[in-house]
């Protein structure tokens, strides 16, 4: 079989001892293909420098910013307390978001989902593994801001961690349904305009990190109605008081629902 | 070839696929394929050979469960893509046209990564080392080359070692040597016992790859047989029902060949020089062709007899307008 000749690079090599034989394999058990799809998609995710400075960088240059400033002075027991919850808000719409749904918009136009969707991984447990990499990523950011909050003096509520990081998730699936279906639906280039806006609009004015009594008016009347406004008064509640606030995350359930059910509608594979 | 008896491993019947609703249609459906019906052996190279735009992509994805289809059955090792899960995907190897890999990733990663959907798959080392991967290893898939894409992605099509291979246009930007080096394992492959179903518009790839064609046009099947069943079956015929043959030469120019052809027998000088003998062409006809050189010490510097070639097939079958 060696047609090949001048010693190219391309050589036939013979297979050694391993005869060719077409058997057909099985495939690797469903909860192992999510969790290496998981890890693969986390791991892009993180050598992607954009992705993370959007993900770090400018939300603990945000917290700096409103600890700084007398933006949030008034509302609670201090600035940084204040200030935490909707960066982590911010943290969860950032990766969910801005980040997976560039991600899969690009993988849709390049076939990687389609071509994913054809091994034994398949369309559900490749949405499994993105999902999966968000809360790991988010897992991370979470480290990351919670420490530097608690060097810059953070005081969180006890009572509000198991609340919060439940919140958190939520606040993570919605983004996530929400990025999806842009991705699914638009040009990755399109995608990559409205996520990288709407993190900006909603993260200035969505009530994400600065609560709405601090907003215009026009937005007040909105916030409260809106993934962003919800998600991050929910985790405000949860760290600043330890409560739930149990209309915001009514309103976060009803997005995930929504956003969900139309990703899954129009989500376009190719 | 006669076709194995052994089952099949894609039976396509009756396939119907309708696109749309298309704006550029007043919002109606466009139908893709219609009633197209084929079957792929185990151990066979079965090639759907078409135009650009012919269906044949859409055909391959529906039988891979990528594009559901409007209407007909399709069987892929015993089941239906359609509804069939890992267990079916794990049997079965899928080349798109467009790699379908991630332009960040670097190949070596990404084929464990791939390898690790699956119980037992084929070592990676070996298919690294058989397709010649390792000579860009490091190279991100954004920038490899056509060639080096489509090895690439062979190689993930392989590493489930599936029983049937898909390969849409599977030799779409290869060098030379690739596409020998392709061409070499995709036939090993089906001496292996592997059912490989590709999609071609290059009759080459047909004619040097294929136990068995289906010749697709507007979303129907206009023929099907082997290379050569295909070739016969279609020869053109003369008056007296003879096959029409081409003898080209080439030699000294300006020769005057009056008296030693046959009737119906023409020959042509295209350029000074080059000959074309056409007609139905007998071996005595050869014979006081060549007898006609001895008598006069011609030596051709280049001879041979042209059958038609698939392309020829093709062209007569699906038109020669451009569409």
């Amino acid at each position: 079989m060696t047609r090949v000749s001048g010693g190219a690079p391309l050589g036939s090599a013979p297979l050694g001892s391993a005869p060719l034989t077409a058997h057909g394999s099985a495939p690797a058990p469903l909860l192992r293909r999510i969790m290496l799809q998981g890890r693969y998609e986390t791991i892009t995710m993180l050598r992607n420098g954009e992705q993370l400075i959007l993900a770090i960088v400018l939300p603990l240059l945000a917290m700096v910013g409103l600890t700084v400033t007398p933006l949030l002075d008034g509302l609670g027991s201090s600035r940084i307390n204040v200030a935490v919850p909707g960066i982590l808000a911010l943290c969860a719409m950032s990766t969910a978001f801005t980040g997976q749904g560039i991600a899969t918009g690009f993988d849709r136009r390049y076939g990687v989902l389609r071509f994913l969707s054809t091994t034994p991984l398949g369309r559900a447990g490749l949405i499994a593994g993105k999902i999966l990499a968000v809360l790991a990523v988010l897992f991370l950011q979470v480290l990351i801001v919670s420490a530097v909050a608690l060097v810059l003096g953070w005081q969180p509520n006890p009572a509000g961690w198991l609340p919060g990081m439940l919140i958190l998730v939520l606040g993570a699936a919605c983004f996530t349904a929400l990025g999806l279906l842009v991705a699914g639906t638009v040009r990755p280039e399109a995608t990559l305009a409205i996520t990288n806006l709407l993190w900006i609009l909603l993260g200035a004015l969505g009530g994400i990190v600065i609560p709405s009594e601090r907003l215009p008016a026009l937005s007040q009347a909105v916030v409260h109605f809106l993934p962003s406004g919800s998600l991050g008064q929910a985790l405000r509640d949860a760290f600043l008081y330890g409560s739930v606030n149990v209309a915001a995350v009514f309103v976060l359930l009803l997005w995930t629902a929504i956003a969900g059910g139309a990703a899954i509608r129009w989500f376009k594979w190719n | 070839m006669v076709r194995s008896p052994e089952s099949p491993v894609l039976t396509i019947s009756g396939l119907v696929k309708d696109v749309g609703p298309l704006p550029t249609l007043d919002g109606k459906m466009l139908r893709v394929v219609s009633g197209l019906s084929l079957v792929a052996e185990r151990g066979q190279v079965t090639a759907l050979l078409g135009a650009n735009g012919a269906g044949k992509t859409t055909t391959i994805e529906c039988a891979q469960g990528l594009q559901k289809r409007t209407s007909g059955t399709i069987s892929l090792l015993g089941q239906d893509p359609d509804t069939a899960g890992a267990g079916l995907r794990a049997r079965v190897g899928v080349m798109l046209q467009d790699g379908g890999l991630p332009p960040s990733a670097r190949p070596i990663p990404l084929l464990r990564h791939i390898a690790g959907m699956y119980q037992d798959p084929w070592p990676v080392d070996e298919l690294i080392a058989r397709l010649g991967i390792d000579s860009f290893s490091r190279t991100s898939v954004r920038r490899l080359s056509g060639g080096q894409k489509q090895r690439l992605a062979l190689a993930a099509a392989l590493v489930g070692n599936p029983e049937v291979l898909f390969l849409d246009e599977p030799s779409a930007g290869l060098d030379p040597q690739s596409r020998q080096m392709v061409f070499d394992l995709i036939a090993e492959l089906r001496n292996s016992g592997m059912g490989i179903i590709l999609t071609t518009h290059l009759m080459d790839d047909a004619q040097r790859l294929a136990d068995y064609v289906y010749i697709i046009d507007a979303g129907r099947n206009v023929a099907e047989g082997t290379v050569a069943q295909l070739l016969q079956h279609q020869l053109p015929a003369g008056d007296d029902g003879q096959h029409i043959r081409t003898l080209l030469f080439e030699t000294e120019p300006g020769l005057d060949f009056t008296g030693v052809l046959t009737d119906g027998v023409e020959v042509t000088e295209a350029r000074a020089g080059s000959y074309a003998v056409t007609g139905a062409l007998t071996p005595a006809d050869l014979a006081a062709i060549t007898a006609w050189w001895a008598a006069r010490g011609i030596m051709p510097s280049s001879l041979s007899l042209e059958a038609r070639s698939l392309e020829d097939v093709f062209l007569d079958i699906s038109g020669r307008e451009i569409r």
